[in-house]
């Protein structure tokens, strides 16, 4: 029977073959998935990333970049859900990921997805304009309190990452602002330059423009520690002058963003650790480096347990905020 | 004159072989991109922008802006000859544009788009080049009040001077409303009109609707017309192109007009789209004479085109000075900027003199290559009104489907297409205009978020629309288009009707 013999051939050399199939690699091009639109933070993060991952051949496959920032990035995370178990997906975001469920009704949960890594640490800055009366964070909080819902504080969205601090601000100081939603950290900028707003929130990078020509100045930043040295900006002041909130004063010890990378939920281990090694390679690469001091955000490299005790933490402390303010949907 | 200088140092910069092999290449990879529905500029210039990384970033930005000014020359040629937008600023070119070629005279709509877009690209750039600093400064004077009372102004501008009976055009506006809101609202954070599908998420693609509401709306009318595509007669000799241009001259007034409308529109964040918009409803309304608009009067398709390229060159100034993008692909191209590591921001002009001035002098060069380059493909272009109707009716559906689908690659957008195919081909039968409809829901979001931001700035007081001059004054403008040509018409009832759009 030579069919069997055949047969039995084949499955010695499946056997054999086994060990070698479970280092899982990409049998088709792969697509990120961006949550955000094109140009945004989280567009910049993932193209970054497939530019170095090109570099360094570490998927011997096309990259394909596709934005889905629909609906805050909900749009994105929907389609891994729609796409459970497909290793060729991988999903950029922050942790918009495992807090939008809170806020809205949305046809899917946090565990649609798996966490790959986090690779970065998006900073918050109290920022004013130049001129204003405000040398610190307790100045412009008295003043808020002095004169309760006047002050118009600027953030970018609603019920996103800067109203969060905003209202964790008010819970823990007591203070009142009057919070007003932009569409994007550039727009809340400019109108904080042009003086619409007293304050804002944003990342460093969203408002490093503003900063060197000297229209607005910072406060403080909501890190554990200062921020890392770096040129001096504008008056002779660098990343590394600014003082933490804490310092001054405001009971908040740490407020980051992290920018995380996920896959579907269903995708099998040995993918993964693929992603986690590639990651890895990208966020000790020179070119990572540069991004992160470009973009002035803080490396930080998390997966396994430490990224699901970081994601915990803060999904944690983050509802507590949302229920204070009665945001959650349901 | 210090700018001028600067400028000078910029073309110093921009003019070496490999900077104009790169617009040469961006130009054409534009035109490309912007023929194709859906494709778009946004996305072109994202697919790019990983290639850009090896490159210094002068010349990235060169290669990228010059894909910019491409995908707008192209966006407008399949607007004027099949009657799709390739961009959402070319949509008020479609206008006029598509019954100019419709009636055999392809060549010369394409050549009036296309020297009234170079022309008001140049415009565009002059500026920048004369009021670079002032501009910005004036830009940060914008605060919600202001956004909303520029918003009004467009919709004012456009809805006043509109010609159809006042029901229809309501009911047109309102649809366009609605669409607009659908998906997460960014002020509130709330998830409206979404009626638990999740494709309606991200809203409604705008480019969706516009390709469903003209492309496969107007093949229907063409179908229920009896199959005739009437481009068949249309001459093409390279000598309609000259000639159109000699006529050019006597259009100074809209030109010139329009290209200011653009710069204002690009340099008060409005945008290209509502810029195109807003100076086809003026052109309409400043012109009395002769045959009535979107009959393929040669005044429809300078005004919307020069009005949409100077402000897609103005555009470039918020976006460097400021860092607040005024075009989706603005948006994308400063996400680039960020990258290579340059920030945005006014300090931009003055610590990178080199990048800011090389791309402002390539924005001069890049757009005389892009004209001479567009105005080469025209009877190329134009000769595809010559293919019978059976062969390129089948053609533009699928090119409107691959569009709907390449906005966001969601085969839902497919529906959505067909849907509202039938919606343009209803409205076009019973008469309502589809413009409105249009122009709500491009600014309608951005209307309601600035009104909502000033509501709460002012905590609910409508006077903070009148509470400084600036916005007062816009406001005033706004109210008066609005109100004014009606009561004209009022006051002359005794003059000829303008015929219905």
């Amino acid at each position: 029977m030579t069919y069997l013999k055949t047969g039995a051939i084949a499955a010695v050399a499946l056997l054999a073959a086994l060990p070698a199939a479970a280092e899982w690699a990409p049998e088709r091009p792969l697509e990120f998935v961006v949550a955000s639109g094109a140009g945004g933070g989280t567009d910049n993060f993932a193209r970054t990333i497939q530019a170095i991952l090109t570099k360094q051949d570490s998927i011997g496959r096309p990259v394909v970049v596709l934005n889905k920032g629909g609906g805050s990035g909900a749009e994105a995370f929907l389609y891994a859900k729609q796409n459970a178990g497909d290793p060729h997906k991988v999903i950029f975001g922050t942790n918009n990921v495992y807090l939008l469920p809170y806020v809205a009704k949305l046809a899917y949960s946090t565990e649609d997805l798996q966490p790959v890594a986090a690779l970065a640490m998006d900073e918050f800055l109290i920022w004013v304009k130049a001129d204003s009366p405000y040398q610190t964070a307790i100045d412009l909080i008295d003043a808020a309190k002095a004169d309760p819902g006047a002050l118009p504080f600027g953030g970018s969205q609603s019920k996103d990452t800067d109203e969060t601090l905003v209202a964790l601000i008010e819970q823990k100081t007591g203070a009142d602002f009057k919070y007003v939603p932009f569409n994007g950290g550039g727009e809340v900028g400019v109108q904080l330059a042009g003086g619409h707003v007293v304050a804002n929130v944003n990342n460093p990078n969203e408002n490093l423009g503003q900063w060197q020509a000297g229209a607005i100045r910072p406060l403080c930043v909501f890190a554990p520690q200062r921020m890392a040295e770096s040129e001096p900006i504008f008056d002779g002041k660098g990343w590394h002058d600014i003082p933490t909130c804490a310092e001054q004063g405001v009971g908040i010890e740490s407020y980051q963003m992290p920018r995380t990378v996920w896959v579907p939920a269903g995708v099998p281990e040995d993918a993964l650790a693929f992603y986690r090694t590639a990651l890895q390679g990208v966020a000790e690469s020179q070119e990572w480096k540069d991004y992160l001091t470009k973009t002035s955000q803080s490396g930080a490299f998390l997966t396994g347990d430490e990224l699901q005790a970081f994601i915990d933490n803060s999904e944690t402390s983050t509802v507590e905020v949302f229920k204070a303010e009665g945001w959650t949907a349901e | 004159m210090g700018n001028f200088d600067l400028l000078m140092q910029g073309f110093g910069v921009a003019i070496t072989p490999m900077h104009l092999v790169l617009m040469v290449a961006g130009v054409l990879l534009g035109l490309v991109v912007g023929v194709l529905p859906g494709l778009g500029a946004p996305n072109g210039v994202s697919l790019l922008i990983p290639l850009t990384f090896t490159l210094d970033p002068t010349s990235a930005i060169i290669l990228l802006s010059s894909m910019y000014w491409g995908a707008l020359f192209g966006g407008s040629t399949t607007s004027i000859l099949f009657n799709i937008p390739g961009e959402p600023s070319s949509v008020a070119t479609t206008f006029d544009g598509y019954p100019m070629a419709k009636a055999g005279q392809s060549t010369r709509a394409l050549t009036l788009a296309f020297m009234s877009a170079g022309f008001g690209a140049l415009l565009g750039v002059l500026v920048i080049t004369l009021l670079a600093g002032w501009a910005s400064d004036f830009a940060l004077r914008f605060g919600a009040p202001e956004y909303f009372a520029v918003y009004f102004l467009a919709f004012a501008a456009f809805i006043g001077m509109g010609s159809a009976s006042p029901v229809k055009t309501v009911v047109s506006l309102s649809m366009g409303l609605l669409l607009a809101s659908v998906g997460m609202d960014n002020v509130t954070g709330e998830v409206r009109l979404t009626f638990g599908f999740s494709e309606l998420l991200g809203g409604i693609s705008f480019l969706v609707v516009v390709i469903g509401l003209f492309g496969i709306g107007e093949l229907l009318a063409t179908v229920q017309e009896g199959l005739k595509f009437r481009g068949v007669s249309s001459r093409i000799d390279l000598r309609d192109v000259f000639r159109t241009m000699a006529e050019l001259p006597r259009y100074w007034a809209t030109s010139l007009r329009s290209g200011l409308i653009g710069i204002w529109m690009g340099i008060t964040p409005g945008g290209p789209t509502a810029a195109s918009f807003m100076s086809y409803g003026i052109a309409r309304q400043a012109s009395r004479k002769g045959e009535p608009f979107g009959t393929g009067r040669p005044e429809g398709i300078i005004a919307p085109e020069t009005a949409d390229h100077s402000a897609g060159s103005c555009a470039m100034l918020p976006m460097l000075a400021l860092g607040v993008p005024s075009s989706a692909t603005a948006a994308v191209m400063m996400g680039g900027l960020m990258i290579w590591g340059l920030t945005p921001g006014p300090m931009l002009f003055a610590t990178k003199p080199d990048f800011v001035w090389g791309l402002i002098a390539s924005m001069y060069i890049s757009n005389v290559v892009g004209v001479i380059l567009v105005l080469m493909t025209v009877p190329m272009f134009a000769a595809l009104l010559r293919i019978p109707f059976a062969i390129i009716g089948p053609m533009i559906v699928a090119i409107c489907f691959v569009g709907g689908y390449t906005v966001s690659g969601a085969s839902f957008d497919l529906w959505l297409v067909l849907l509202f195919g039938l919606v343009g081909y209803l409205f076009t039968r019973l008469d309502y205009p589809l413009a409105p409809l249009v122009l709500s829901m491009v600014l309608g979001h951005k209307a309601e978020n600035a009104f909502y931001q000033s509501m709460i700035l002012s905590d609910g007081s409508l006077k903070v629309f009148f509470s400084n001059p600036l916005v007062g004054s816009i406001m005033a403008l706004a109210l008066a288009l609005l109100i004014l040509p009606k009561l004209l018409q009022l006051g002359g009832r005794l003059r000829r009707r303008q015929p219905v759009e």
